[in-house]
């Protein structure tokens, strides 16, 4: 057998931060980077005798995640506690979801390379964030900051539906764009608001039964989550080829060496004792709160791109790119006045103002340019008042100064050159100074066309106006072979 | 009569017409504790006198002035010690809280404060809740006031004997099995559980969360009436806290009308001491000939009600105690290796035999494999018990019973016999796993001079029924003495 005989089963399940301003169960603040143990109460450091009182934000925000998400939203779910040791845990417990989680089933869609892939959910549940140990302060003793403890989290679990690393990462960018358009999670793999674990195994292609799979925990960020699945499935295929045998286990990804390491065995798998929570009541949704929740929904990516696709015509790829971002659609929307050709205003975006945005590292909406700033522009280039070559400069003074391109032209002089005589006298002055390549032109190196039409643009400071000035260069070139 | 043996609406009289002060009644308790303590153990910490006697004297000043004084009147009020207390230690009769001291107020504390009750100390109680004796603290066993030979039952053996030797006016408990009603009826004193939910668990340190209910321990039952109205009540703290308007129970203690009354022929079989038997018998009695209607009814489930009762909360307790493990505060083993064995030893040495037997229990019944078996399966037995009640007061109004098998035992006698000791919660673990709110009321005594209480159960959120049944039986056995 060879490693293309075999074909991987993926799920992943995915930890989200959810915006709220206070803690899951008590009042705290959930701001990130504060002072240690300066965002904590007895509740969230689990004192004796106090009780856990549930966020309602909380809950509306996942409840808004699992309509976004196709799920069903339980009528009657339940929390439960988790239970383990760990000085991070501040009650010795997690309380979660276990048995009755509050969204059910869904489904998010994938536009592959091999067309339409829908990966299914399993559930979306709440639970509350633990603190974290900090090691590295001393060499005698740990420290332990709680101000993490109690932040709302939900647990997305898809199905073991992905097939590939570049599936799964594609579902983590879709996922990360959704729960930024409802607003409910900032989608930072890097401050950790947003977590992946990746359930891996492989199997014989054409195979039904799954193989026994490995937890991959640790990934934090959208490159590895790619990286660490793609080095897991081959790590998988070696032990495989070479004999042997799969365990189940927990591994870690190291993000130094670019390896999975082993972390804990399923014998070393902890007993987490499930039961439900009995200090905080089953949640009750009605139908009436869902409706309400599901009227605040804003369009959403996959709703925007069908849009843009069937109204403005726009490539699936330009679509999938303008609507990635809620901020981004929002711009490219707003542009789409004065009967301007949406296409031109999409390439404008994805070339120029993205790699502005890029290189000055600045959100769309801090942009100096405006959208309609934009359609003005691009007006101008199919006026003929500039060209497209001009327009790229003047668009960087606009985003550079927020000034708007009309101002910039005539500041700069940057109109245009369309008339004929001016034209003719620049192309007869390069002509005059360069014979020696109108004779090889003459001699059949057409090829030098390409050299005078720059030569020209070069003098006219780019001015010329290049359709023109293609015709009179060859004019006069192809004129001046027949004059002799 | 001395100022430390009246009740509290007898005082509150006095108050009322400046015959005594605060002070006076503090100096009364003063006395009493200074005689008694030291042979009944009632409290494991007692405010600074001095202290207490200038609270007193400040709502003293505010009575000669004229203002408004909340309806406890500065009346001096015990606390059992696993309710959080702002900078008043808080041990749970534990060495792994013998330092704590907790930063926050349970929500009845706060309500105490507010009516003016004065906090005068925290009472003695088996660790963490868990015993029927008080003798399983980690710092004393609590006596029995009428007998120092003697158990004052438990868990909240402290708060009883500090009402029935007169080291306060009332007192606070919690009821997880029985906890209030029990030593209630062990020590002659009134025991009220209120219906699940009725009163904040806020601030209560947690046994079994959806068993444990904080109650009152009074000298009567008009005394009850009048601490339930202060501690009743929604809390935005506790989200199983009922949000049910507290209906005013010292208006509504008069009984109208003729109430049925339900025998459960379960609870009067083997295993029910004859001078108990006898003293519940006698209240039937008396209330047949007060007019009302007595009839017999099933509880068929009785027999499952204990093992349901441990394995929920021993199960609760595993997880409710995991919090316990030397990080945070309380108690940390020293000279430890790593944080397993600081766990280890902060947990091996920090808790006491019965808690452990509990956790471990608990740890077990909650276990994969195990799960469905034991708790899943008590989960079930407590449906069907709550059935059982439903069904009975569609025929009765109140049911009637023993509150325990025995009256108090000698101090050491089922100590070292866990089992027997559980077994003596048949009767009281019903309120608990049901909601139902229970009182203990004493109706009679052994022919060695102890206690008997008889245990009076209605519907939920109905304490103003429960509380007029109570008072008119207590009435009845008044005039009979």
């Amino acid at each position: 057998m060879s490693s293309s005989e075999f074909e991987a089963v993926i799920g992943l399940e995915i930890h989200a931060q959810l915006l709220t301003k206070t803690k899951m169960f008590c009042g705290c603040s959930t701001k990130f980077g504060s002072e240690p143990n300066s965002q904590t109460c007895p509740i969230c450091i689990g004192m004796p005798g106090v009780l856990p009182v549930m966020n309602k934000n909380a809950l509306e925000f996942v409840i808004k995640t699992g309509i976004a998400m196709n799920c069903t939203i339980a009528h009657f779910s339940r929390f439960a506690r988790k239970n383990y040791f760990y000085p991070d845990l501040p009650k010795g417990y997690q309380i979660s979801q276990y048995e009755l989680p509050i969204c059910q089933g869904g489904h998010l869609v994938l536009h592959t390379q091999d067309g339409e892939r829908v990966i299914g959910l399993t559930r979306i549940h709440m639970e509350e964030d633990a603190g974290k140990n900090i090691h590295d302060n001393s060499d005698k003793y740990s420290f332990v900051d709680l101000n993490r403890a109690g932040t709302p989290l939900m647990e997305i679990v898809t199905e073991p539906e992905i097939r590939t690393p570049a599936e799964a990462s594609m579902f983590m960018r879709k996922l990360r764009s959704i729960l930024r358009y409802l607003g409910v999670c900032d989608g930072n793999m890097e401050e950790g608001s947003l977590r992946c674990d990746a359930n891996v195994s492989i199997r014989a292609r054409g195979e039904l039964a799954l193989g026994v799979k490995a937890e991959i925990k640790n990934i934090n960020s959208f490159k590895f989550v790619e990286k660490a699945i793609e080095y897991e499935i081959g790590r998988q295929e070696r032990v495989l080829l070479d004999g042997g045998r799969i365990v189940q286990e927990t591994r870690l990804w190291d993000v130094a060496t670019g390896v999975t390491k082993s972390m804990r065995s399923k014998e070393e798998a902890h007993d987490y004792r499930y039961f439900p929570e009995p200090d905080l009541m089953p949640v009750v949704v009605s139908n009436e709160i869902i409706e309400t929740i599901r009227a605040t929904l804003p369009e959403l990516p996959e709703d925007k791109v069908k849009r843009y696709v069937e109204r403005y015509k726009l490539p699936l790829y330009d679509a999938e790119l303008l609507t990635n971002e809620q901020q981004t659609a929002k711009w490219f929307e707003e542009a789409l006045v004065n009967g301007v050709n949406p296409k031109a205003v999409s390439n404008w975006m994805m070339g120029e103002l993205m790699r502005l945005l890029n290189e000055n590292n600045l959100p769309i909406d801090k942009c100096k340019v405006s959208p309609v700033h934009l359609t003005e522009l691009i007006a101008l280039i199919d006026k003929g008042t500039i060209s497209g070559t001009i327009a790229k400069s003047v668009f960087e003074e606009m985003f550079n100064t927020g000034k708007r391109a009309e101002g910039i032209i005539k500041e700069k002089g940057l109109v245009q050159i369309s008339d004929e005589g001016s034209i003719d006298k620049i192309v007869e002055e390069v002509i005059q100074k360069n014979l020696k390549e109108v004779e090889r032109y003459k001699g059949g190196e057409v090829k030098l066309m390409g050299f005078f039409v720059g030569q020209v643009m070069k003098l006219s400071k780019g001015k010329a106006n290049p359709a023109m000035v293609n015709d009179i260069v060859k004019r006069k070139l192809d004129g001046k072979a027949t004059d002799e | 009569m001395k100022l430390s043996h009246m009740n509290a609406h007898e005082l509150k009289a006095l108050l009322a017409t400046k015959e005594v002060s605060c002070k006076e009644i503090m100096s009364s308790i003063f006395d009493e504790i200074d005689k008694r303590e030291y042979d009944v153990a009632a409290y494991i910490h007692i405010r600074d006198k001095k202290e207490l006697f200038t609270e007193a004297e400040k709502i003293d000043n505010r009575r000669l002035k004229a203002d408004n004084i909340g309806i406890l009147d500065g009346l001096p009020i015990s606390i059992k010690d696993n309710i959080c207390t702002k900078a008043i230690p808080t041990t749970c009769a534990s060495k792994m809280l013998e330092n704590f001291v907790p930063p926050y107020d349970a929500t009845i504390i706060k309500k105490i404060r507010q009516a003016d009750g004065i906090i005068i100390g925290k009472t003695n109680l088996d660790e963490f809740a868990m015993g029927s004796s008080t003798e399983h603290s980690a710092f004393k066993i609590t006596k029995n006031p009428h007998n120092t030979d003697y158990v004052p039952g438990g868990t909240s053996g402290g708060a009883c004997a500090s009402v029935a030797a007169n080291e306060c006016i009332m007192a606070i408990g919690s009821d997880t099995g029985g906890s209030i009603r029990q030593p209630a009826s062990f020590c002659g004193v009134t025991g009220l559980k209120p219906t699940y939910g009725r009163v904040s668990r806020f601030g209560l340190v947690a046994y079994g969360s959806s068993l444990d209910q904080i109650g009152t321990v009074t000298k009567n039952v008009k005394d009850t009436a009048l601490l339930l109205q202060v501690i009743a009540g929604v809390d935005s703290l506790d989200a199983t806290s009922v949000d049910e308007s507290v209906p005013n129970y010292c208006d509504l203690l008069s009984l109208n009308g003729k109430l049925t009354v339900g025998i459960p022929k379960e609870f009067f079989a083997e295993g029910l001491d004859h001078e108990v038997e006898n003293a519940v018998k006698n209240c039937i009695s008396l209330l047949e000939k007060d007019g009302h209607n007595v009839i017999e009814i099933s509880i068929p489930h009785t027999p499952y009600a204990v093992p349901a009762y441990y394995i929920t909360a021993c199960s609760e307790a595993s997880s409710n105690l995991a919090r316990y493990d030397g990080v945070k505060y309380g108690y940390r083993a020293t000279d430890t290796k790593n944080l397993m064995d600081m766990y280890l030893k902060t947990r091996g040495s920090g808790f006491g035999a019965e808690v452990k037997r509990r956790i471990m229990l608990g740890t077990y019944t909650l276990s994969a494999g195990y799960y469905d078996a034991f708790y899943l399966k008590a989960a079930k037995v407590r449906t069907l018990i709550a059935q059982d009640f439903a069904k009975a007061f569609e025929l009765c109004d109140i049911i009637i019973s023993p509150v325990a098998p025995t009256a108090a035992y000698k101090i050491g006698e089922k100590a070292d016999d866990p089992l027997a000791m559980y077994l003596g919660d048949i009767y009281s673990v019903i309120a608990n796993l049901t909601g139902l709110p229970a009182i203990s009321v004493p109706c009679g005594w052994t022919t060695s001079r102890l206690p008997i209480g008889v245990q009076l159960t209605t519907r939920a959120l109905n304490e103003p029924l429960l509380l007029s049944a109570a008072y008119r039986l207590e009435q009845l056995l008044a005039t009979v003495a």
